[in-house]
């Protein structure tokens, strides 16, 4: 029961054959997911009926939980990306992700409030808290290694500390991170909610800093992509996921690799605070509310795998939302479900590919 | 290799010829005439409050320290009986509470929450290792969230007050006395099924599949299945000291089974050591002093009285840092070093 594991991305457990080579290998499967792709683009492009009106209410309800769902998707796949990264290369279950999340955000609160600088926040934001991920590394996990449970019990420790220092500092006081004026305000989409009888178009309007934050999640996204396949170091960090001895082995200064990763990864999860700052709000609970998210999100999608993450993303933001909108007392029983029905069925999670 | 870094659990207890040592013998009658020696509030809110937690987190103890399986469910299973007792029994939100004898909701409040405790476990050992820790904290904090929003069953926010301890044969279990007898008995009852269990065949098997999973399957033995009835037996021991836990406190809210609590029942077993069933009981009597007389100490060392989680943080740290067993295993290293080799036993 070895927990060999996570492939970063891709795999080499199985040849990989590109989307075309997966479709073949399950085309039910695909089918299905086509036709539910084109039933989501008709449900936001057609005019509604007034049959589906009265069974999922108002169109500009409907389509604003989807896109609601698909940006804080962004937002969780940035913070479950680092702490899957993290997992995937050292096998460190950091549930003090949370904290570096939380403590990300009021930095950047700080920040703005200093100098009013939004996008300044983001950088020292990632600066400080990846800097504060090399330090637990270098100082506290690499003097554990291999003991994962050890390592996650002290992870359980350092969360409860941080907690209590944010208190300290910050207080118990809600902040939210205000929006740069040029990103301020809704933008006008091109997705037609109603069309009144005068021919008058509605379009939905949708505040602009969302869209911006979910695109520049995806940016991310890409670019890491792009960094672990192709280039050195991102070799490296395939090669350490697959086979961490023989890497190490091989010559290559493990070492530095785990502080590299574990600091980015701290640093990525420092950035989703300044999101989750400036589009939801900074308190004490919001650690513990995002570590459950990213907990869900890498057990649905499956640890260590970054695809995964952002499909897990993807399912718990939507869940999330649509739940909150249909049905609020039950909302959070949605996302659970999703974890459930995973670990039942396909206990690795959806894309981890062992 | 099922938990590296952490020391296993023994069945052998460091015991003379007799069986049962002095210590041991001294410890039960002290508890046994505490009412005499204590007053109410020590009673109740020291000793009671220590044996309650101490028996949610020797539940933990158990499937740590035997299984291998560190579930962070168990506050969750405890709180669950809690919040089914206030919702079948009697408590100030008529509307919701069925209001149905004690005497019928309070087994039946056990048997809902062995259900969950069970369900929780079976989801649990779907896959093994570092993921159970995780898949524990979810559901742990799914049900916290579920009790903060959901009003209609679970009273939302406030949750239930006027929870109380009912009067039977005559006697008022809410008063100090009875309630100290109260908990003290399902902690004994506890600590021996314990005891008892891990000697037992069953037990046996548990520490074996802890220990190597793969062999005991191949030996024949159902690994899931022996996982599984692990986690309904430490249900069954954590769901009434919930109900405990419930009346103590007049009340059960979502902050009852917030994480907070759901990380400080794996503070307490893990700093007074996993290793031995009496550890969760020496770290819950010690979790509560703290929790008690903290602010003193606080102010002692020249801090605000509101660091309390900092105090409870840090000393977690040190524990898990430097005495990966517990403040048993700094007793027992320090029993060694000065009785010498014939001293301690045990290990």
């Amino acid at each position: 029961m070895a927990e060999t594991g996570g492939q970063v991305w891709g795999g080499s457990g199985e040849p990989t054959r590109g989307p075309l080579g997966w479709i073949e290998r399950r085309p039910l499967a695909a089918l299905l997911i086509a036709l539910a792709v084109a039933l989501l683009l008709w449900l936001v492009l057609a005019d509604w009926p007034e049959e589906l009106e009265r069974w999922l209410g108002r169109k500009r309800v409907f389509v604003s939980a989807l896109l609601n769902g698909i940006t804080l998707g962004g937002l969780y796949f940035l913070v479950a990306t680092g702490f899957t990264l993290i997992f995937g290369l050292m096998r460190n279950v950091n549930l003090a992700h949370g904290s570096l999340y939380l403590f990300g955000g009021y930095l950047a609160y700080t920040t703005v409030q200093a100098t009013g600088l939004w996008l300044l926040s983001y950088l020292v934001a990632f600066v400080l808290v990846a800097i504060v991920g090399l330090l637990l590394q270098v100082l506290v996990f690499r003097h554990m290694e291999g003991q994962e449970l050890r390592q996650t019990l002290v992870t359980i420790g350092l969360s409860i500390v941080f907690a209590d220092l944010m208190l300290w500092v910050w207080g118990g006081d809600f902040y939210q991170i205000p929006t740069p004026e040029w990103l301020a305000g809704p933008i006008d989409t091109p997705i037609v909610l109603d069309v009144r009888s005068n021919g008058e178009v509605v379009y939905l309007r949708y505040p602009r800093v969302r869209l911006v934050i979910f695109l520049a999640s995806v940016v991310i996204g890409v670019l890491l992509w792009l960094a672990i396949n192709k280039t050195k170091v991102g070799m490296l960090i395939r090669a350490g996921v697959d086979d961490r001895e023989m890497l190490a082995a091989s010559g290559v200064p493990i070492q530095l690799l785990f502080a590299l990763v574990f600091a980015f990864g701290a640093g990525l999860a420092g950035m989703a605070g300044v999101v989750g700052g400036t589009f939801q709000s900074l308190s004490p609970g919001e650690d513990t509310r995002f570590l459950l998210a990213s907990l869900v999100v890498v057990i649905v999608g499956g640890l260590g795998s970054i695809p995964g993450a952002a499909l897990g993303a993807l399912l718990i933001g939507l869940a999330e939302q649509f739940g909150s909108v249909y049905l609020p007392t039950y909302a959070i029983v949605f996302s659970f479900l999703i974890m459930v029905l995973v670990l039942a069925f396909r206990p690795q999670g959806l894309l981890s590919v062992r | 290799m099922a938990r590296p870094g952490l020391p296993t659990a023994t069945t052998a207890p460091a015991t003379g010829a007799g069986g049962i040592s002095p210590a041991a013998w001294i410890t039960a009658l002290v508890l046994l005439f505490m009412p005499a020696l204590a007053s109410d509030f020590f009673l109740v809110q020291v000793f009671g409050w220590t044996l309650i937690l101490g028996t949610i987190a020797l539940s933990l103890q158990f499937l740590a320290g035997y299984g291998g399986m560190v579930s962070l469910v168990q506050m969750t299973v405890a709180g669950f009986a809690g919040y089914m007792v206030a919702i079948l029994g009697t408590s100030g939100l008529g509307q919701i509470s069925l209001g149905w004898p004690f005497w019928l909701a309070v087994p039946v409040a056990i048997l809902l929450a062995v259900v969950f405790g069970t369900l929780s476990g079976a989801l649990a050992v779907r896959t093994a290792g570092i993921y159970t820790i995780m898949i524990t904290l979810a559901i742990a904090a799914a049900f916290f969230y579920f009790t903060r929003q959901n009003e209609t069953v679970f009273g939302g926010f406030l949750g239930f007050n006027g929870v109380r301890a009912p009067v039977f044969w005559g006697i008022d279990w809410r008063s100090p006395v009875p309630f100290y007898y109260l908990c003290l008995g399902w902690a004994a009852i506890a600590f021996g099924l314990v005891t008892w269990v891990i000697r037992a065949p069953f037990g046996l098997a548990l520490q074996g599949i802890r220990d190597n999973p793969r062999r005991m399957a191949a030996l024949g033995f159902d690994v899931t299945a022996h996982r599984i009835a692990a986690y309904a037996f430490a249900a069954f021991l954590a769901a009434p000291a919930g109900i405990l836990l419930t009346w103590l406190n007049g009340q059960i809210a979502p902050g009852t089974v917030g994480i907070g609590p759901v990380i400080d029942i794996l503070v307490i077993a893990v700093v007074g050591g996993l290793g031995r069933p009496i550890g969760p009981f020496i770290g819950a009597l010690l979790y509560v002093l703290l929790r008690l007389f903290a602010l003193d100490l606080l102010v002692a060392l020249g801090l605000s009285g509101q660091r309390f989680q900092l105090l409870i943080g840090i000393g977690f740290l040190l524990t898990v840092l430097f005495s990966p067993d517990g403040i048993l295993g700094l007793w027992e290293r320090a029993q060694q070093r000065w009785a010498g080799p014939s001293g301690g036993g045990g290990r």
